[in-house]
């Protein structure tokens, strides 16, 4: 089966104008959704706290579990449905040394106050303070080392700074933008979070990588052609693959969507817009990143387009 | 047909083989008895996210083993003190870390006393005269010395918390050192909260001290405690109506004896108020010890007490030999169990706090372990079905090295006793999809290459070298966001970071080496003149 018969010829690069906006847009909407909310939605994980998943076996409105937190005097206790039917999301975010002590008698009083709904506690988690702080201090050094580690990569395999350069310029967009979503979408950054931005990075250089090493080929090949439309014949050879690619993972991601439960559900939402930048991304920004580079410095002086 | 083929295709056969008897255990619950023998008996390892359990992160606090052994050495330096008839002014432990001693006369003789060999660990950080000929002299200990406490009450702290976990009876607990000071445990299956911090977190101080019988109880309760003294309490339970009351005690500081002696601590029930209680059996040198208190201080009281909160005071009735006693207390069956079990592991020689503590109820993981599966099923279907209709008979081969790079990661997971969470099914299932596009590269160049007009075998040949270095690249760039994913995260996490690694390497695996086999193996055999994909 073949998606596209005699081969495409769509001009990608040459709307490379209209999708510079595109992107310029999106990631000043992040960037401006994160400022505007004073930073992301931080997770137990990272900002210490505690957090309680409860089910009931008697039908339980969330206004009931609101109501009788506030009579605790937790006040700024959030309460989400999550999961199932009258199963419930309790966090309360805290930098205290004692959360063992607060997590044990809210949750004895929510079994006082509930006597005979049938209350079961699903999951319990309780972060102290040091402990959260040291995991921010650990997300920040992964995604560093992450860049680190692929730039050298890819400056190893493709020879050349611009490439490099392009791939890395795609990694920070598809990072802003998958954050900009965590913070527009209200998702809460966890751990798991992190673990969807890392394997973001290694999805978009993955995407980018594959019509980077088209391009050597054809340069080798097509000798008379510029870049620019070597560019343009590389992404269409390989647009049925990206195509592809992209659609199986997103199917197989949607699945995930679906049929994964609650626990994974953020996780999974960051992970779409992550592909979809990812792939975005490879077209629209490490190619012209490349070629804007490639151009600024033959026009330096004489420079061979070799690999 | 070639030997070289012939070899490949009997090498992943049993390297397939091989996964597949790996994962036999975590299927089934009975394996026949030759089993065990020649084959790996490994389950595969489920998170706490997804079989239910307890997972805590203690720190230790070493500091508190530097205070206890500086006040040690200030009780030890009073008695020398008084020995030598040496006027103190003032003797105290100040933080941080330091001794204060203010006396008068001369200094020689505090000198002297200094450069004992039990004081050996401590120097002279200043000193000073004071007016009125009153000499003040700061003391530290020595700071290599500092250091190797801190890391002892580290490493016994382990120890000891590993004895307990272990006297508890949890199947496959794993704790764990990490950093510098803090200890991993995790308790699978266990979800009474309570009982595991209470048992594990326990300092378990037992300590003896006697009553103090003239002293004014209501004026100690008003402030006013006695020189030597201290002012504890005994939590008592109303057995009708469930109160809690404090009693309070009024105690002779000095700690006539300690836990350490104890040799073995058993749970006793009383037959006649079917009570539990606990029995102490104490060491020979502590045997002795018990025997000199009991014998000094008949017809007074010697209260027990347990990390500072009075258990009871019995009086002594007459002097103890056999080294033999009792905890009475109002146990529950649960309360004395775990008590004789923290005696018997020995106090810990620093507190140690919760910092981190995360519970998983039982139901919460079998759901999460049924959406898990759901997924993966619907994920491979789908996908093993796209690859047939897209690529028709090349997608089948497609799809059989799909079906093995999920057994063989699975397999790695048993075999490496790597844990399986839920975000780790997470990373199986975005692995599969990921593993999907190597196979499509290969495929659109072989493609690729037949309508540029190649030969079959010329066309599979070109389609696995060109695809070869991008399938290459893309897939080490993920590893590298994995490993450092591994690094990094904690828990289920970490279980993510392992499938999806894992899952890559098996993916480069069968997509290029195991698929080349198939597709030679079958151009070989059929001839065919045209190739279905």
């Amino acid at each position: 089966m073949q998606l596209f018969r005699s081969g495409t010829h769509f001009d990608f690069i040459g709307k490379k104008k209209f999708t510079l906006w595109v992107s310029t847009f999106a990631i000043l909407l992040s960037l401006g959704s994160i400022v505007y909310h004073g930073g992301l939605r931080y997770g137990v994980d990272f900002a210490g706290g505690l957090l309680i998943q409860i089910k009931f076996a008697k039908p339980v409105d969330i206004s009931e579990v609101r109501s009788a937190l506030d009579a605790m005097g937790h006040k700024d206790a959030t309460v989400q449905e999550f999961g199932g039917e009258n199963e419930y999301l309790i966090e309360l975010e805290k930098k205290s040394e004692n959360l063992e002590e607060i997590a044990k008698t809210m949750a004895a009083s929510l079994q006082e106050r509930f006597k005979g709904k049938g209350l079961e506690i699903r999951r319990a988690e309780v972060v102290g303070p040091r402990v959260g702080k040291d995991l921010k201090t650990k997300a920040m050094w992964a995604v560093g080392l992450a860049f680190l580690g692929i730039l050298i990569y890819v400056a190893f395999r493709f020879h050349q700074f611009a490439y490099g350069l392009g791939g890395i310029v795609a990694l920070f967009h598809d990072v802003i933008v998958t954050y900009g979503a965590i913070s527009i979408l209200n998702l809460e950054y966890t751990l798991s979070l992190l673990a969807v931005i890392l394997t973001i990075i290694g999805f978009s250089i993955n995407d980018t990588i594959v019509i980077f090493d088209r391009v050597r080929e054809n340069i080798k090949k097509v000798k008379k052609e510029d870049l620019v439309t070597i560019f343009n014949i590389s992404i269409n050879e390989t647009l049925e693959r990206t195509i592809l690619t992209t659609g199986t993972v997103m199917m197989v991601v949607l699945i995930l969507f679906f049929f994964g439960g609650d626990v994974i559900h953020e996780f999974t939402i960051a992970l779409i817009v992550g592909l979809i930048t990812g792939t975005y991304s490879t077209v629209y920004i490490a190619s012209p990143v490349v070629l804007s580079w490639e151009r600024y410095i033959a026009s330096r002086g004489k420079r061979k387009k070799s690999l | 047909m070639p030997r070289s083929l012939l070899w490949k295709l009997i090498f992943y056969a049993a390297v397939s083989l091989f996964a597949i008897l790996l994962l036999v255990p975590t299927g089934t619950t009975q394996l026949p008895r030759w089993w065990s023998k020649i084959l790996p008996t490994e389950k595969i390892r489920l998170g706490l996210d997804l079989q239910g359990g307890m997972y805590f992160l203690l720190e230790v606090e070493a500091q508190k083993a530097i205070e206890s052994y500086l006040e040690q050495i200030r009780s030890s330096l009073q008695e020398g003190l008084k020995e030598r008839n040496i006027p103190v002014t003032k003797l105290e432990t100040e933080k941080p870390g330091q001794i204060v001693l203010e006396f008068s006369g001369s200094k020689d003789k505090v000198d002297r006393l200094l450069s004992e060999q039990r004081f050996s660990m401590i120097r002279e950080l200043s000193s000073a005269t004071l007016s009125g000929g009153i000499w003040r002299v700061v003391l530290v200990p020595d700071s290599k010395q500092v250091e190797q406490i801190k890391r002892n009450a580290i490493d016994q702290a382990l120890e000891i918390i590993r004895n307990r976990v272990d006297q508890f009876g949890v199947t496959s607990p794993e704790i764990a050192r990490q950093g510098t000071d803090q200890i991993l445990v995790q308790l699978p299956g266990i979800t009474d909260t309570e009982r595991a911090i209470s048992l594990i977190g326990k300092t378990a101080l037992l300590e003896f001290k006697l009553v103090d019988e003239e002293g004014n109880l209501e004026e100690a309760l008003k402030g006013h405690i006695p020189e030597g003294d201290v002012l504890l309490y005994q939590k008592a339970v109303d057995p009708r109506t469930g109160a809690v009351s404090k009693i309070p005690y009024l105690l002779k500081e000095r700690t006539l004896m300690t836990g350490a002696y104890i040799r073995d601590a058993r749970v006793a029930i009383n037959p006649q108020f079917n009570e539990p209680y606990v029995t102490l059996q104490f060491s020979d040198t502590g045997a002795k010890l018990f025997e000199q208190i009991t014998s000094a201080n008949v017809g007074k009281r010697l209260a027990i007490i347990l990390d500072n909160n009075v258990i009871s005071a019995p009086v002594i009735q007459e002097p103890i030999a056999g080294g033999m006693a009792e905890i009475t207390g109002s146990f529950t069956m649960d309360e004395a169990k775990d008590l004789a079990i923290a005696l018997r592991s020995g106090a810990l020689p620093a507190p140690v706090k919760v910092i981190e503590q995360r519970t998983v109820g039982p139901t919460l993981g079998q759901d999460s372990i049924r959406q898990g599966i759901t997924s993966i099923l619907i994920s491979a279907v789908l996908v093993v079905l796209f690859m047939i209709v897209y690529y028709k008979f090349s997608g089948v081969i497609a799809d059989i090295a799909l079906v093995l790079n999920i057994i063989l990661t699975l397999a790695a997971l048993a075999l490496f006793r790597a844990t399986l969470t839920l975000p780790g099914i997470a990373g199986l299932v975005l692995s599969v999809g990921m593993a999907v596009d190597a196979n499509i590269l290969i495929h659109e160049r072989i493609k690729e290459e037949l309508r540029a007009k190649k030969t079959i075998r010329a066309a599979i040949d070109q389609g696995y070298y060109r695809a070869f270095s991008a399938i290459i690249d893309s897939n080490l760039t993920t590893l590298i966001s994995g490993i450092i994913l591994y690094e990094f995260g904690t828990g289920p996490v970490k279980g993510f970071a392992v499938t999806l690694s894992i899952g890559i390497l098996a993916n480069i695996f069968t997509a290029v080496y195991v698929t080349r086999v198939v597709f030679d193996f079958y151009t070989l055999k059929t001839k065919a003149k045209q190739l279905s994909i």
